[in-house]
């Protein structure tokens, strides 16, 4: 059986399924406005969760969140379930595909095998789509695949109960409460209030703190750390910044994005604005990403790269500052 | 970045065929979307990630053959894990897989604790023994 569901690529996996399931109830919902709304925007260094032997950085909210956010800011009910038992995960999503309601599932990405391999870490926050079943071949939609795939039951339970860190547990979600029209300007307010609290944080991880303090740890790597692990570091900020799903520029642009979509919906040019200042603020991280390359390129980068890339850091936090700062007083 | 900006550099993307999606502003200063072959930085970054394993691989390895490490390690690092991933895998506490490195321990274990490890690795208990019948 196969559900009339349509597949939208979309650049990063949570929003995507937020956007293309909200377009199967008929509700036009846009990456960036859910991602803008769940508040996704985010800079966040987790000392003591490493990932792939080196200190974990997110520039986006924890797996799940945005959804959680959205649906609770524009009025929709969203039910969960997690399980122990692959049978019981199984049986449920069977049902819902027997009832014409395509689900959300989080996998881990390590067994997903229609992933070059290159990609495959063990890394479980991953979102998808299941629209359909022919046989024992389940129909996916992945939003971040140009068109749709399909994996095995037995494939499909393997990344549904992948472990580790954020292990899913076969963490199955569908939206089964809509309200008449959604409320997007209320919404959209309380999304971005948000996202300016985040990176406005007196905490010295998160948010514009935390980028200066990222770039304090840059400087000192290489005399702490050595050159090896320095690069290494430096190369997985990079990754978590540009890798699949982030839209390029660390979320900026999807953020950019957003605020030029709100603009109009709450009629306020300001925001447009600011949404250029975005767009600028996101090629910086650009351009910090090609420097940064450029160390961990050649083995036998000086002190002074590490300096130039963290002094890079500092002017972002900077202008990440004021920014929040503006965008607090536009919206008030 | 502009619509005419993003990047289409060549990446390991390609062998998968598809390409990723990005947000860039047209001649109008509108956002929208444009699908990116790849870009060399972060290409870079990907494959120093992807050779890093290699070597840790291939230091496993030679630390088997020498009889410093248990197979298990190898292994581990072959699948891209940690300690701690490998512990959730198995379902047993990070300590006792560390024990678990110790080729003395290693030779000891009964067939039912081996048989965990190759289920996870998806291999037979034969190969678990000895990684020389691993092809990789």
């Amino acid at each position: 059986m196969q559900i009339n569901f349509t597949h939208h690529q979309s650049a990063h996996c949570e929003n995507g399924v937020i956007s293309n399931l909200m377009k199967h109830h008929g509700f036009n919902v846009s990456e960036p406005m859910a991602f803008g709304i769940g508040s996704g925007l985010l800079f966040c260094y987790i000392p003591f969760l490493m990932v792939n032997h080196a200190p974990a950085f997110t520039y986006r909210a924890l797996p799940g969140i945005i959804f959680k956010r959205f649906a609770k800011r524009v009025g929709i009910k969203i039910k969960r379930e997690k399980f122990k038992n692959p049978q019981l995960a199984k049986a449920r999503l069977d049902e819902n595909l027997k009832n014409n309601n395509p689900v959300g599932l989080q996998v881990g990405v390590y067994n997903l095998v229609y992933f070059p391999d290159e990609y495959r870490f063990h890394f479980n926050a991953h979102n998808l789509v299941v629209y359909g079943k022919e046989g024992d071949t389940y129909l996916i939609s992945d939003p971040v695949m140009e068109t749709v795939t399909t994996l095995t039951d037995k494939q499909l339970e393997k990344v549904r109960f992948a472990k580790g860190a954020f292990a899913p547990k076969g963490h199955i979600y569908y939206p089964i409460d809509f309200p008449k029209e959604l409320n997007l300007e209320k919404a959209i307010i309380k999304g971005i209030k948000h996202t300016c609290r985040d990176m406005l944080a007196p905490m010295p991880v998160l948010g514009v703190k935390g980028i200066r303090h990222t770039a304090k740890l840059i400087r000192k790597w290489p005399k702490k750390k050595g050159i090896k692990k320095a690069n290494h570091y430096l190369g997985q900020i990079v990754r978590m910044q540009e890798e699949i799903g982030t839209g390029g520029g660390g979320f900026r642009y999807i953020f950019a994005a957003f605020l030029q979509e709100s603009s109009k919906v709450l009629s306020k040019p300001e925001l447009s604005e600011l949404s250029k200042e975005m767009t600028d603020i996101g090629d910086l991280w650009r351009d910090f990403a090609v420097d940064a390359s450029r160390i961990y390129k050649n083995r036998s980068a000086k002190d002074d790269a590490y300096n130039n890339v963290a002094s890079q850091l500092e002017v972002i936090a900077d202008k990440e500052e004021v920014f929040f700062k503006k965008l607090k007083k536009a919206i008030k | 970045m502009k619509k005419d900006e993003v990047p289409q550099d060549k990446s390991n993307l390609e062998s998968a065929n598809f390409k990723e999606l990005c947000y860039a502003v047209d001649e109008n200063g509108e956002y929208t979307t444009v699908n990116s072959s790849g870009w060399d930085p972060k290409t870079i970054a990907l494959n120093k990630a992807i050779e890093e394993i290699k070597e840790r691989v291939e230091n496993a390895k030679q630390r088997v053959l020498n009889n410093k490490t248990s197979p298990i390690e190898y292994y581990m690092e072959f699948h891209k894990m940690d300690l701690p991933i490998l512990a959730s895998y198995v379902g047993l506490w990070k300590w006792r897989v560390k024990r678990h490195f110790k080729p003395s321990v290693f030779n000891k274990l009964s067939n039912k604790t081996l048989e965990k490890y190759a289920d996870v690795f998806d291999i037979s208990i034969e190969q678990l023994k000895n990684i020389e019948l691993h092809a990789d």
